[in-house]
Parts: structure tokens; C-alpha cells; sequence
């Protein structure tokens, strides 16, 4: 399957956020690509509120399945959670358990007045009851087939099918 | 009974002889070997074609556990288990409680073991009173009562005065004295080898100093006495060297070493297998070698089985704590022939090793398969393997540091005064 | 027999630093500090080990370590069942072993055991069933991991390469399971040079095949040191025929600013605690700018979150 240019797709999702911007939203990424999306999403944003990241290893549901990440970096929320009008932004939705994660990470800071989420790439197969409120893309993949966010060698970021079965 | 033993491979170290040839038992005594004696006309017919018919075993020291220690291990299962060693002749050590100071109590002990019709035991009989150290004991009136020698067990005898007075009692009547070489202020809160292992596991060690120290004290009061001294359970390389020293100076001493000391050291510890706490201590692997060798040389003169039944739980415990000792009467035979083997030893001389030298020390007539001589014998096959498991030990006692391990040497038969006291089930 | 590592060579218990790889050294300690992040934001828990029960049986009395073994599990949000095992059950007759059996029939996931002798947390790792856990927080004189963890994290953190460094370890190491564990952790993690320093009677026969250099004068052994290890000096070894007087120990073994010059300008301090003031070690040095005591503590809350992490998760 031929995916559309990272580019476009990003393009697309910056005017949807830009179109229902309020003045102090907060970005906050998932690591690993959430993180770069939301790092590219703020800049192109030009928003001067600060930038969070969250890593989910200690929050994830399936730790006694396969146990501690074997990279854990550590997480940043450089602003009062309580109140606060976040955007969690992801690079894919799948099952939503990541975001299932990362939102109750985020009510260990504090109690946001509203989260709101933003995705590169819905790809369907949810098991939790999780929506994205901004979408670059919608794509139908089959569940074996994996795709990612990487960074290319220019440091520009790309979506990529991960080969095989 | 009339016992016809033929085909094997008779091996007796007293008499240098290592030569196929039948065996004939009557009357409770070896009367002839190699032709049949006039007339004679066997009841009984034991097979032995590839196995080896040698003098029964001689253990100088074994723990029978009785009187005192019963929930340990009893009379019956302990000497089952000897001669399911091949062991028809066993010294024990005077620690029992209450210890072996009364003529009284080796008498009991005597009556209890003999109706049992197996192994003979020869009971060493306690130095001083109540193995304290301080007065002496009736030595005349517990030999007569069948003490052999008189021993301090593993308690501390750190009066030089009072070990003196000992000796030269004991020697009054010509009684042997057998002693540990262990300092007691330099061994009381050890439980480990004093050195890397010990280091590194972070074990209370006992140096190789309370060893040497103790055995110097004790040779030179042996010298100053002219008592019979046995030293029990040498452990380390400067212990072998020190009575090597002795016996060349014409002193008249012996000594034994412990059948697990000749196999291991500290390293076997591993991590905490309390199974290796002894006493004394498992030493380096130099100290193993030198015991080997000295075990060659003759300057170890037997090896014994430091038979010491432990139940199960005292072993569950951490290291330090766990009591100290291993069950051997069943391995004493395999134990040897492991020697041998590796040491390059003939097996008439690693033989003597546990049957005539062993006598030699107890002063008793067995250990030979001349014609004339009580037919305790212990007949085995030496290339048979079997594993070292509990359900395969008679003992009450499963704690030895073997355990899980195939050893090669299985009794088949044990005759005790001309009767088959055990003959193995086929496996 | 290493018990430690299960099968895939993922730790199963953490018993000694003995067998460990600098590898599996360095992802605790990568684990360790992320959680250190965790313990500085405001909600300082973790689900991580909800539901997980663990159990602190401490046969030898000790309040510093327990507690941060306990905040550490309740910050993994983990329910803790303290047990300060003393004379009263051992002297009722139950064994180590017993005591044991009967906490893991109440769903234990995981024991940190302290132990008066050396081999109880062993004896217990060989006797529990396979899926609990065994944290050896202190067994006699043999080990005490998570201490030499978190002290390898503190050195870590200050000094980066461990490649490049003279460390010293002053006072009883004898006697001193947190000395063995950190002579273990410091050669493992390549520490060119290992510096024991002590009067003979504190130091034990072969422990230079430990892969350290003994010292008994302390102006030699602290030169152009980076790291100072103090180790803690009980009052029993005053009695025993060890020390004649606490004086004595303190004019030639104590850390003083006059010694600690000897050291390199940048030189850090560090004590497992508690510290004897004016035995080991002088106030002006314990509260002076080289001592890295106080960090040390946070440290060992993330450390030991980071070793019952991995553990449960294996």
C-alpha cells in the first residue's frame, strides 16, 4: 500500500489544530513519536506555551506480560496540570491503550480542566472507547501490519510500513 | 555355617595379596583360601565373579547417635547402614549424651549394639569427665567395660595441664589418647576456612593456625608423655607436613583424615550449601591435594567416615547456623576408590587405607583374610555405579555434600563373623 | 549454583552483586533513574506494582532500611506487610524456613529479607516457589545490593565514567556486607583501582583476591582518590580484642578535612548511614561540600524501585 507524504499529512493536521486553536492550549507528546510530533506540531504552531512529553512505561497495562521497557526516558511536564487545556498528541492510534495510559499518567500531575487528543494516523482496531479529536489521516490496515513514525537521515519525520507478514 | 566364596578377587593389604581365588568360611573364620579344606561341604555359595572379596571395612570414626540423640538417628539405622557401607568393624565417638564417661553407659551401649548382630563398635571412650575439660576419667574400669582409646570428641581441651595429666594417665595403661587439632579460641566462632572463600561469602573463619598450633601442643605433650596419640581429622597441608615431621622423628603417632576432606574444599561451599558445613572446615584446594597426598605416603595413616547424621532441618538453616557434619558410612567405600583412582593408588594399598591400617589404630585383630582370622569380610563390585540419593542411604542421616552424585563402588555382601549380615538387592 | 537469573537471564532475585554483568548493572541503574523523575514530581506513585503484595521480613532490626524499601513499593503503589521477625517467633521454635512458608501461602510476590547471617537470603531464594521474588537487603556479613546499587548510582551521577576512577573504601570491611557488595559492583563496573583502607584486624585474609588493594595507612591509600566509600563502625568492635578505643580509631581511620585533602580537589564522600559523627568521620567533612550523603537517599528510593521493577517484571 502507497502512503501518502508524511508532509501532507502533517500539513493537514496543523490547519485542523490551527482552526480550533484557543490561546493557552499545552502540547503534550507521547514518547517516542508522539513526542516528535508534538516537538514539529508546536513550531509550526508557533505557540509559546510550554511543551510537555510523557513516557507511559510505568503506566502501561501489560508490564506483567513482558515486563520493564529496557529504555525508560523520563518525563517532562513543565506546567501546572490542574486547570490546564491539554492536547495529548500521539503519532498512531491503534487500541488507545497508549492514550488510555498516558491520560491517566497525566491525572497523576494534577486534574486538567480538558484533554483533547491529536493523532498522525487513525488506523482503526480500537479496544478501548478512545477518539481522536484531530486526525491527519485515516488508514485501514490489517492488524498484523505495523507502521511507525521515524526520523529520516535529513532529521525530517516519517511515516513508515513496517515489511513483512 | 559353611560359606564357599567363589570367583572373586580377593584383596588383602596385610598380606600383599591381589589374586583371583576362592574363599573358605567355617565356624566364623576365614580357613582357607584358594583349595577347599578337606571335607568340606559349603551351605552356603556366594558368586563373585567380578567382584572384589576384601577384609570388611574398619570406620574410626562414626556417630551412632545413641544414647541421646535418637531423634537424629537410631542404633538400628545407623548400623544398618554400616554394613551396607561394608564396614564390619566401627569405633564411635564419646559425644553422645550423656557423653561416654561411665563404664555404665559403654556397657549399655556395647549390649545394645552386639544383639543387633552386625558391625562390631568400639566405643571411644570419653578423657575427661563430661567432656569439660577439667577431671579425669575412670580410664582403667571404661576399658574394661570396652573402651579402646579415649578421645576429646570436638570439645575444647585448651588446659595444657590438664591434656598433660590425661596423656600420662592414659598412658599408665597403655591406653591410646585420639585428639582433634583444633585451638578452641582460635575455632569458636568460625564455621568456614579462614581465607578467600571465607572472604568473599562473609563467613567467620577458622585460620589454619588453630590447627597447627593446637597439633603442636598436642605432639609435644605426646613426647613429654610417651603417651599413644592419634591425631583425628587432619585438614590442612601444614597439619600433614607437621606430623609427616613427627613420624620421621620416631614419635609414635597416627592419624586420620575425614573421607569428605580427600574430595573437597572451601570452594565446594558454593553458595552457602550448608551441606559443607564440617568440622573441621573444608580448607583450600592446596590443603585437599596435600591430604591426598599425604593419604598416599602413608603419612595419613586411615581415612574414616566422620559419620555424622544430621536431620533435615538442622541443615535448612543459613550457613553458619546449620550443624556441622555429613553422613558417610555409605560412602566411605566409594569415597576411597575415588581416591584411589584418581591419586594412581594400586587398590591393595588404598585398601589398607579402611581395613588393616585403620585396625592397626584400634588395636584390633581384624582387617586380614588369612586363614585362622574372624571372617568379617566385605565383598563389592567396583565398577558399579550408583547415585547417591536419600532412598538409596540407609542412614537416617541424607547430609552429605555428594548427594545427586553417581559414585562408583556398591556393596553386594557383608559377613560378619562368618554370617551374611547384608547382601545387597539387586537394583 | 546462581540462583539469580532465571533462565532467560532476566533476574529473578537480587541476592549478591556477585554474577551480575556490568550490563545488568547499568540497566538498574538506567531504570533507577528514571525513577528519580518520578520521585520529584508532586504525585510521586506508579501503578506499576498495584496489586502486588510485598513482604519486608527483616530478622535484624533496622528502621533507615526498611522505610525506603517501603516508600519505595508504595510508590510503585505495591501493598507492603512489614515484618520485624525478632527473638519472638525464632525463639518459639519456627525456622527461617517456616516462617517463610507460611507468609508465602498468604500470596507473597516478593520478600526483602534482612538477615542476621550469611546465606539467609539464598537459603530463602532456594526454598520459595518460582514466582516469588527475593531482594537480599542485608545477609550477615555477605551482602547488601541494593546499597552498593544506589551507591554506584551516586558515583554515577557525580563522576560519569567509572572507567577512570580511584576509589577508596575506609573502615570495617571486615565485617561489612555493603564493603563486599561494593567491591563486587565497583570491579564489575571496570574501576581501575579499588582501595580498601583499615587496620589488618578489620581487614579479612584474601581479600585482595577480591580484586582490591589493601591500604592501613590512610594518607597513602586516600591520594588523588576520586570516590571515599566510609563504612559505618560498630561499638562491638571496640570489645574482642579487634579495637582498643574509638579515639585511636578516629586519630588514624577517621575522615577529617586533613585527610580528605589528600584526596582529589573533587573528591566525593559518601556513608551508607548512619554515620558515627567523630568515629568514622568528622562533622566539618559529613556536613562539609563534598559529602553526597543526602543525595545518596533519594537515590535509594529510586534504586530500589528500579530492582523490584525489574524483578516483577521478569
Amino acid at each position: 500500500m502507497e502512503l501518502p507524504q508524511t508532509r501532507d499529512i502533517l500539513e493537514k493536521l496543523a490547519k485542523d489544530i490551527r482552526a480550533d486553536l484557543t490561546g493557552d492550549v499545552i502540547l503534550v507528546g507521547i514518547h517516542t513519536g508522539g513526542a516528535w510530533l508534538a516537538e514539529e506540531l508546536h513550531r509550526m504552531l508557533g505557540l509559546s506555551t510550554p511543551l510537555g512529553m510523557l513516557d507511559i512505561s510505568f503506566y502501561r497495562d501489560d508490564f506483567e506480560r513482558i515486563g520493564l521497557h529496557p529504555e525508560v526516558k523520563p518525563s517532562d511536564i513543565p506546567f501546572d496540570v490542574d486547570g490546564a487545556d491539554i492536547l495529548l498528541v500521539d503519532d498512531v492510534l491503534f487500541t488507545g491503550r497508549t492514550v488510555r495510559a498516558a491520560v491517566n499518567e497525566i491525572f497523576d500531575y494534577g486534574r486538567p480542566a480538558r484533554i483533547r487528543l491529536a493523532v498522525l494516523v487513525d488506523r482503526g482496531g480500537r479496544e478501548l472507547p478512545i477518539e481522536a479529536r484531530f486526525t491527519g489521516v485515516k488508514l485501514d490496515l490489517d492488524e498484523h501490519r505495523m507502521i511507525d513514525l521515524l526520523r529520516n537521515d535529513s532529521g525530517g519525520l516519517e511515516l513508515r510500513l513496517r515489511p513483512g507478514n | 555355617m559353611k560359606i564357599h566364596i567363589k570367583n572373586g578377587r580377593l584383596i588383602d593389604p596385610k598380606n600383599h595379596l591381589d589374586r583371583k581365588a576362592d574363599l573358605f568360611i567355617a565356624a566364623g573364620k576365614v580357613v582357607s583360601i584358594g583349595d577347599p579344606p578337606q571335607g568340606f561341604n559349603a551351605s552356603h555359595e556366594i558368586d563373585a565373579n567380578g567382584l572384589v572379596v576384601c577384609p570388611g571395612l574398619v570406620d574410626l570414626s562414626a556417630r551412632l547417635r545413641e544414647p541421646g540423640y535418637e531423634y537424629r538417628a537410631t542404633l538400628e539405622s545407623e548400623m544398618e547402614a554400616a554394613i551396607a557401607g561394608g564396614i564390619t568393624s566401627l569405633a564411635c565417638p564419646p559425644d553422645t549424651d550423656p557423653p561416654l564417661d561411665e563404664p555404665g553407659l559403654v556397657e549399655m551401649l556395647k549390649y545394645r549394639a552386639r544383639s543387633l548382630n552386625q558391625a562390631h563398635v568400639f566405643p571411644v571412650g570419653a578423657l575427661t569427665q563430661g567432656l569439660l575439660g577439667e577431671n579425669l576419667t575412670e580410664m582403667a574400669e571404661l576399658r574394661d567395660a570396652g573402651c579402646v582409646a579415649f578421645s576429646h570428641a570436638e570439645k575444647p581441651l585448651d588446659n595444657a595441664l590438664v591434656m598433660m595429666r590425661a596423656m600420662q594417665y592414659a598412658s599408665t595403661f597403655d591406653l591410646p589418647v585420639w585428639l582433634r587439632a583444633q585451638d578452641a579460641s582460635l575455632s569458636k566462632i568460625g564455621v568456614a576456612h579462614e581465607g578467600e572463600v571465607a572472604t568473599r561469602l562473609g563467613l567467620p573463619g577458622i585460620p589454619t593456625c588453630a590447627e597447627t598450633i593446637a597439633l603442636s601442643k598436642i605432639l609435644r605433650l605426646a613426647e613429654e608423655t610417651g603417651a599413644r596419640v592419634h591425631i583425628c581429622r587432619i585438614s590442612s597441608s601444614e597439619g600433614v607436613e607437621i606430623i609427616r615431621q613427627a613420624k620421621k622423628q620416631g614419635l609414635p603417632v597416627t592419624c586420620d583424615v575425614s573421607a569428605n576432606h580427600i574430595h573437597l574444599s572451601d570452594r565446594d561451599i558454593g553458595f552457602f550449601d550448608s551441606n559443607c558445613h564440617l568440622i573441621p572446615p573444608l580448607r583450600s584446594l592446596r590443603d585437599r591435594d596435600a591430604l591426598k597426598r599425604g593419604l598416599k605416603d602413608g603419612t595419613i595413616d586411615a581415612v574414616c567416615s566422620d559419620h555424622t547424621p544430621v536431620d533435615d532441618d538442622a541443615k535448612l538453616l543459613p550457613f553458619a547456623e546449620a550443624e556441622a557434619g555429613a553422613t558417610g558410612l555409605e560412602l566411605l567405600l566409594p569415597l576411597t576408590l575415588k581416591w584411589a583412582e584418581e591419586s594412581n593408588v594400586p587398590l591393595t594399598d588404598a585398601l589398607s587405607r579402611v581395613t588393616s591400617r585403620p585396625a592397626d589404630v584400634l588395636g584390633i585383630e581384624s582387617g586380614i583374610l588369612s586363614p585362622g582370622a574372624v571372617a568379617d569380610l566385605c565383598i563389592f563390585a567396583p565398577d558399579t555405579y550408583w547415585k547417591i540419593e536419600p532412598k538409596s542411604l540407609k542412614s537416617q542421616g541424607k547430609n552429605t555434600p555428594f548427594l545427586g552424585l553417581e559414585m562408583k563402588g556398591r556393596v553386594r555382601y557383608t559377613l560378619v563373623g562368618g554370617h551374611i549380615v547384608y547382601e545387597a538387592t539387586p537394583s | 549454583m546462581q540462583r539469580q537469573l532465571n533462565k532467560n537471564g532476566e533476574l529473578q532475585h537480587l541476592l549478591t552483586i556477585e554474577g551480575l554483568s556490568a550490563a545488568m548493572l547499568h540497566h538498574i541503574l538506567d531504570t533507577a533513574e528514571s525513577f528519580v523523575g518520578v520521585t520529584e514530581r508532586e504525585v510521586k506513585k506508579v501503578p506499576l506494582l498495584r496489586g502486588k503484595a510485598i513482604f519486608n521480613l527483616f530478622f535484624e532490626p533496622s528502621t533507615r532500611t526498611r522505610t525506603t524499601f517501603e516508600i519505595a513499593a508504595k510508590r510503585l503503589s505495591a501493598d507492603v506487610i512489614n515484618l520485624n521477625i525478632s527473638a519472638s517467633s525464632q525463639s518459639k521454635g519456627e525456622t527461617l524456613l517456616d516462617t517463610v512458608n507460611n507468609l508465602s501461602a498468604m500470596h507473597a510476590d516478593m520478600f526483602i529479607v534482612r538477615h542476621a547471617q550469611s546465606g539467609a537470603a539464598h537459603l530463602i531464594a532456594n526454598h520459595v516457589a518460582p514466582e516469588i521474588h527475593v531482594i537480599n537487603a542485608g545477609d550477615g556479613r555477605h551482602a547488601h545490593p541494593t546499597q552498593a546499587l544506589l551507591d554506584m548510582y551516586t558515583i554515577r551521577h557525580f563522576k560519569r565514567d567509572f572507567h577512570e576512577l580511584k576509589v577508596a573504601i575506609i573502615g570495617d570491611i571486615m565485617h561489612s556486607r555493603v564493603a563486599r557488595s561494593q567491591i563486587h559492583a565497583l570491579t564489575t563496573l571496570g574501576v581501575p583501582e579499588v582501595r580498601v583502607i583499615a587496620p589488618k584486624t578489620l581487614l579479612p585474609k584474601g581479600v585482595e583476591h577480591l580484586g582490591v588493594h589493601p591500604y592501613h595507612d590512610m594518607a597513602k591509600g586516600l591520594k588523588d582518590v576520586d570516590v571515599l566509600l566510609m563504612l559505618r563502625l560498630q561499638n562491638e568492635r571496640m570489645q574482642g580484642a579487634l579495637l582498643p578505643s574509638a579515639q585511636e580509631y578516629f586519630k588514624y581511620y577517621g575522615l577529617t578535612p586533613e585527610k580528605l585533602a589528600l584526596a582529589k580537589p573533587d573528591a566525593i564522600v559518601m556513608h551508607p548511614g548512619p554515620m558515627n559523627r567523630g568515629i568514622e568521620i568528622d562533622s566539618a567533612v559529613a556536613d562539609g561540600p563534598q559529602s553526597v550523603i543526602l543525595p545518596q537517599v533519594t537515590f535509594g528510593i529510586a534504586v530500589r524501585m528500579a530492582v523490584m521493577s525489574i524483578l516483577a517484571g521478569s
